[in-house]
């Protein structure tokens, strides 16, 4: 029942996330205020780290498998890809490895400066 | 053969075999490319194609595998929790990083889109690729792009996030943990994520907490960018 409890819990967050959503009508979708509130929990220890760790687990060490079905999804939008998928790839990946380097070299930057 | 691919048993299994057998090649063959999600997403859609299956058919099962996608971003708090004492220490570094990034996403995707002559209906569905799904379809939704073309160009960036961050950290100097996270996280949301939860737990926690902050920051920025830049 341990295993069970645990993922209610956190099914039960990610539903006061979403009735939030729905209710404030903030842009925010329900799983990021549940990850907030769920934050927010662990912290006051309303929640304690054990009534979730071992789901919690599970779900964090199969996140990528998660996204296999809008991946496949892609499916859908072959044709209109076709002519443009030499492109849309390049674009992506030059734009994520600039994301991703200017931020990590900013964030490094900052800490060192504030570290001297 | 219908009462065997006409289930939701199917999508759920063909992903899971698929997945497995991506995890191997990745293993085996030790070539960054190669990612998991990457192969496995071929292969389904490989297998979808030769057998003249339909989406819908795979999605009674594949659905149920999104099911999670909720869930699973919910429990980016417990990383999180447990580095809070690097999140205290670091809020301004992390704040500024995440917002350089941010702009860097909008900017460098307008300014390559339009140098390849996309229309502004792709411009719009690209805007929002670092980001995580949920607020990347409202943002697209709301400057006018394609929602369908934002999820799949946010699942393809999330892909190349996870592949390319070692070399990245590596060309350019990010040895701090933290800012490998973050800027993991900021490019490149969950699925980035699950790399650098492989590199460590701060790094993991660190780009999770990233994957929220960009992804509001992106809602807030960009319509008023948008309005700028016009």
């Amino acid at each position: 029942m341990r295993i069970l409890r645990q993922f209610g819990i956190i099914i039960g967050i990610f539903m006061v996330g979403e009735f939030i959503n729905n209710i404030l009508h903030v842009p925010i979708p329900g799983n990021i205020i549940g990850m907030v509130l769920l934050f927010i929990a662990l912290h006051s220890k309303v929640i304690k780290l054990e009534m979730i760790e071992e789901v919690s687990e599970f779900l964090l060490k199969h996140l990528a498998f998660f996204f296999i079905a809008p991946g496949v999804a892609l499916i859908a939008l072959l044709d209109r890809l076709s002519s443009v998928w030499l492109s849309f790839g390049l674009i992506l990946i030059i734009s994520t490895i600039l994301v991703m380097g200017i931020t990590g070299v900013v964030v490094q930057q900052v800490i060192r400066r504030g570290e001297k | 053969m219908d009462w065997f691919i006409d289930t939701p048993y199917f999508g759920i299994l063909i992903s899971i075999v698929m997945f497995e057998i991506g995890l191997y090649i990745n293993k085996k063959t030790k070539i960054p490319v190669l990612h998991p999600l990457l192969i496995s997403i071929g292969l389904i859609i490989g297998i979808l194609l030769a057998f003249d299956i339909s989406l819908e058919t795979y999605e009674k099962g594949g659905n149920m595998i999104s099911f999670f996608l909720g869930p699973v971003t919910v429990t980016l708090a417990v990383p999180l929790y447990k580095k809070i004492d690097l999140l205290k220490k670091h809020t301004k570094p992390i704040l500024i990083g995440i917002i350089v990034g941010v702009f860097t996403s909008i900017l460098s995707v307008v300014g390559l889109t339009k140098l390849f002559g996309y229309e502004d209906e792709m411009i719009y569905s690209l805007i929002p690729k670092s980001i995580t799904t949920p607020i990347g379809i409202e943002v697209s939704e709301s400057i006018g792009g394609i929602p369908s073309i934002t999820v799949v160009s946010i699942i393809v960036t999330g892909i190349i996030g996870a592949i390319v961050a070692p070399f990245v950290c590596k060309i350019f100097r990010i040895e701090d943990k933290v800012a490998k996270g973050i800027a993991i996280g900021t490019s490149s949301h969950a699925v980035g994520t699950s790399k650098a939860m492989e590199m460590g737990e701060t790094e993991g926690a660190m780009s999770g907490l990233a994957i929220g902050l960009a992804g509001l920051l992106t809602a807030v920025i960009v319509p008023i960018l948008l309005i700028v830049l016009d």
